[in-house]
């Protein structure tokens, strides 16, 4: 089979009402940002994009026998970052997540939110992160920087893949944390292999390539705090979670997540009231969502409003 | 609900003085940002209505040549499309006067559907939707396709892929055809409907060849490039003749 | 090998396929918010949607049973859900000891699995059918009426146009790899693994090579017709009076549902 579905692409019904409308509303935040920084990019951008998008549902048909009947094979969200720059890598990567889910139903439509979040947005800012900590540096170092960007990668995206089931009600956090990075741990491996082999292999032919994205992402200094917090927090909450999944299960029954023995989806629009706001544990979530989305409005608000200075300065 | 797009004309000569060529050539030399020189002392006119056959070998310097006239290379020397010097702000205008379609037509088409590419030119001049409609409708009609609006790309044959190549730039009413290798990749019978097609339509013709026999066919005047220059340039029938000029040029006589 | 794998178009003259794509998909994407809302165990209101995709399918004249057998994807996903089974206070059906975990089945959790299966697998056969009967361009159009932003509406038309292309030099480049790679019967062949995916990153490269060289072309040829950094686009696809009184009926219908459900 040419065509093998990844155990990241979560299909609808798998995911709560609330989880799902959460990832979305996350993730077109992240995206309306990326479109905006895409588009004052070079007009060769746009089929530039384009074809690198059906390049990355291709390169997923590539893979290689590992053991035992499995193969490795790759997501790419590091790969794409990393050639394209970050921005431009997460637009690629949510036209391909949209494209398997909509044109192969592989994975959901209403919980596409997270599966782009999980699959495309957090694997090119982790992956780009770590390359561009490297920025400089020897080419050894640099595809060193990339293999474990593109593991940590895929291991972030097992983590909330593996958090949003169990914050959904749809599996035990003690059993699917485990297995969703035992597997995407071996997995990733495959991922490292292929990204490195890649990129080495590029560094060896077209050179000028990698260095062009580079120049093009001068001031992508953030992205390194950003892929180091979010490898951080994989790094952290795995074995945490991991260890001790009912010290993360009482978090979240007290945030109001987990409401044992309920009906999440029903509870959720049953009382015709506005759902976030009618319980306790609903609204505080809803709260800090809220913050954390003013907050990043501001970040960004703010970084335009400096990055608009700057040139019209020059 | 159709998206609506912002109205913009590009003023067109829609017919030039007779006696005008529409390509005039002078002097012009390019080499690529890597140092490599890929054009010498180029020095061409091609007046209205002929149909012109540029042959060589690989590497000769000919899809450089027919980069330039659309305006996406930009050499040293001097080059007028319709009269019109090339520079960026007749860019538009030049676009829209020379018909530039390239070898692969999986390049050349990059639309999910037929409609969308063969609309690509016109909406791209500004025109109105009933006058791109229109336009595509046309442009169809005239590679014998009519009806393959709907068509997805990726469903039609190589030949079908090379008559829609041709109607994306016919949609633009050019002046010049400059075609990349038409019959390349070609089955016999592919090629045949291509000669037939190429013979039908009443425009101006460049286009560049490895297929001697349908360069005998069907233009009257060939030109011969090697190594970045113009070797030869005169009728198709007395250079077809001239062994020893097509032998040092690796041409092989049909 | 295109039209089986990512063809999944079936030309028709039914209803459904003149549906506006706009309206085709604001319906599935409501139909599959009305599967999670029904509440689990509510077998009723499951059987209705799915009744309700039997009929379609005998509408789009497709057969009765085309979304079913196609609708199987997603069930290895469901191995992710059975721990479901052990995570909800109730009845107790069953207690397991493997390892570290203590499982027990319950009443309440065996029916939180098999809803969310069901949910899954109802969602799963209206967005084949969504596909089924929409030409994959119509979408892309529709995405573009639902206010998309232009620049990811156009990644994914390239997307679609160019998968076709490079899944055939993906095929080529396999072939080849295939071809060069001659493992005498009953043996280990191939090399380490290091060297095998050293091999696949090569491929990788290089396809990226290739179709880097391929947007530069495709970028000339966007030039050359035209194109100045700034995409136009022409979509024909109206909303008729038709679709709209469809759309509302098809709301009215699933809020039916809903009221039936939460308030029955």
């Amino acid at each position: 089979m040419l065509y093998s579905p990844s155990p990241l692409h979560i299909p609808d019904g798998f995911l709560s009402l609330a989880i799902s409308l959460i990832f979305w509303a996350i993730t077109l935040v992240i995206l309306s940002t990326a479109v905006k920084r895409t588009e004052t990019l070079d007009e060769k951008q746009v089929p530039l994009m384009g074809v690198m998008a059906a390049f990355i549902f291709a390169a997923q048909m590539i893979n290689f026998p590992v053991a035992g009947g499995t193969s490795g094979h790759l997501l790419g969200g590091a790969l794409a970052a990393i050639m394209l720059g970050p921005w431009a890598g997460m637009l690629v990567m949510t036209a391909v997540v949209a494209v398997q889910g909509l044109l192969f139903q592989d994975g959901g439509l209403l919980v596409m939110g997270a599966n782009i979040f999980n699959m495309g947005l957090l694997t090119a800012a982790i992956g780009f992160g770590f390359y561009k900590a490297a920025e400089g540096r020897q080419r050894k170092l640099k595809l060193f920087a990339a293999g474990l960007g593109a593991w940590l990668s895929v291991m972030a995206g097992a983590l909330f893949t593996a958090l949003q089931l169990w914050l959904s009600g749809t599996a035990r956090l003690d059993i699917v944390l485990p297995a969703m990075l035992g597997v995407h741990a071996v997995i990733g491996i495959g991922e490292v292999l292929i990204t490195v082999a890649a990129i080495a292999f590029i560094f060896k032919t077209r050179p000028d390539l990698l260095e062009e994205s580079e120049s093009s992402a001068q001031n992508g200094r953030g992205w390194i705090v950003v892929g180091a917090l979010l490898s951080l927090g994989v790094v952290l909450l795995s074995p945490f979670a991991s260890a001790d999944p009912d010290g993360l299960e009482r978090v979240a029954t007290d945030l109001g997540f987990l409401e044992q023995g309920a009906n999440a989806p029903y509870k959720l629009l049953s009382d015709y009231a506005l759902p976030f706001f009618r319980d306790s544990a609903f609204s505080t979530i809803a709260a800090g969502l809220i913050g954390i989305l003013v907050i990043a409005a501001l970040v960004i608000f703010l970084a335009r409003r400096r990055s608009i200075r700057h040139t019209s300065h020059n | 609900m159709p998206i609506t797009h912002e109205k913009r004309n590009t003023p067109l000569p829609e017919n030039l003085a007779e006696d005008q060529p529409v390509i005039a050539i002078n002097n012009l030399d390019f080499a690529y940002p890597d140092g490599h020189a890929a054009l010498y002392e180029i020095s061409l006119d091609i007046k209205k209505g002929e149909k012109v056959a540029l042959v060589g070998p690989n590497g000769a310097g000919k899809s450089t040549l027919m980069l330039h006239l659309n305006g996406i290379l930009k050499g040293a020397g001097e080059l007028r499309v319709g009269g019109f010097p090339l520079n960026k702000q007749n860019l538009p205008v030049i676009r829209a006067l020379v018909g530039l379609v390239f070898q692969n037509p999986d390049d050349q088409l990059f639309s999910p559907t037929v409609f969308e590419d063969v609309a690509f030119g016109p909406l791209h001049m500004g025109f109105s939707e009933d006058e791109v409609i229109a336009r595509v409708e046309e442009a169809l009609a005239q590679v014998d396709m009519s009806g393959f609006e709907k068509r997805l790309s990726h469903h039609l044959s190589t030949g079908q892929k090379k008559r829609i190549a041709i109607a994306t730039v016919l949609s633009m009413h050019p002046q010049v055809l400059v075609l990349d290798e038409p019959s390349a990749g070609l089955d016999p019978r592919a090629r045949r409907g291509l000669i037939q097609l190429l013979n039908t339509l009443p425009i101006t013709m460049l286009v560049s060849t490895h297929d001697l026999r349908m360069a005998s066919e069907l233009f009257p005047r060939m030109v011969i490039m090697d190594e970045g220059r113009i070797v030869a340039d005169g009728l198709t029938s007395t250079l077809l003749r001239d062994e020893s000029l097509l032998e040092k040029h690796g041409l092989e006589k049909p | 090998m295109h039209d089986s794998l990512f063809d999944r178009f079936r030309e028709g003259e039914s209803f459904l396929h003149r549906l506006a794509p706009t309206v085709k998909v604001v319906i599935t994407v409501l139909f599959i918010l009305s599967d999670a809302l029904l509440p689990d165990g509510h077998w009723l209101g499951f059987g209705i949607s799915w009744l309700t995709i039997l009929l379609l399918n005998l509408a789009a004249q497709l057969g009765w049973s085309y979304t079913l057998k196609r609708s199987f994807i997603a069930f290895p996903f469901a191995l992710a859900a059975i721990t479901a089974i052990f995570a909800l206070p109730g009845e107790t059906l069953a207690v397991w000891d493997f390892g570290p975990w203590h499982l027990i089945a319950t009443d309440a959790g065996l029916l939180r699995f098999l809803s969310i299966v069901v949910r899954s697998w109802l969602s799963v056969q209206v967005a084949i059918l969504l596909v089924t009967t929409t030409q994959f361009p119509d979408l892309i159009h529709a995405l573009e009426h639902l206010r998309l932003p232009r620049m990811l509406v156009t990644v994914i038309a390239f997307l679609y146009r160019y998968i076709f292309v490079l899944s055939d030099e993906v095929l080529r480049l396999l072939r080849a790899r295939q071809a060069r790679s001659a493992i005498p019967p009953h043996q280990r062949g191939g090399g380490s693994i290091l060297w095998r995916a050293r091999i696949a990153g090569n491929m990788v490269g290089q396809l990226f090579l290739r179709s880097y060289e391929r947007s530069d072309r495709i970028y000339n040829a966007m030039l050359a017709r035209g194109y100045q950094g700034h995409l136009r686009t022409l979509n024909r696809h109206g909303i008729h009076t038709r679709d709209w009184l469809l759309m509302t009926f098809a709301i009215f219908l699933l809020i039916l549902l809903q009221l039936f459900a939460h308030l029955g």
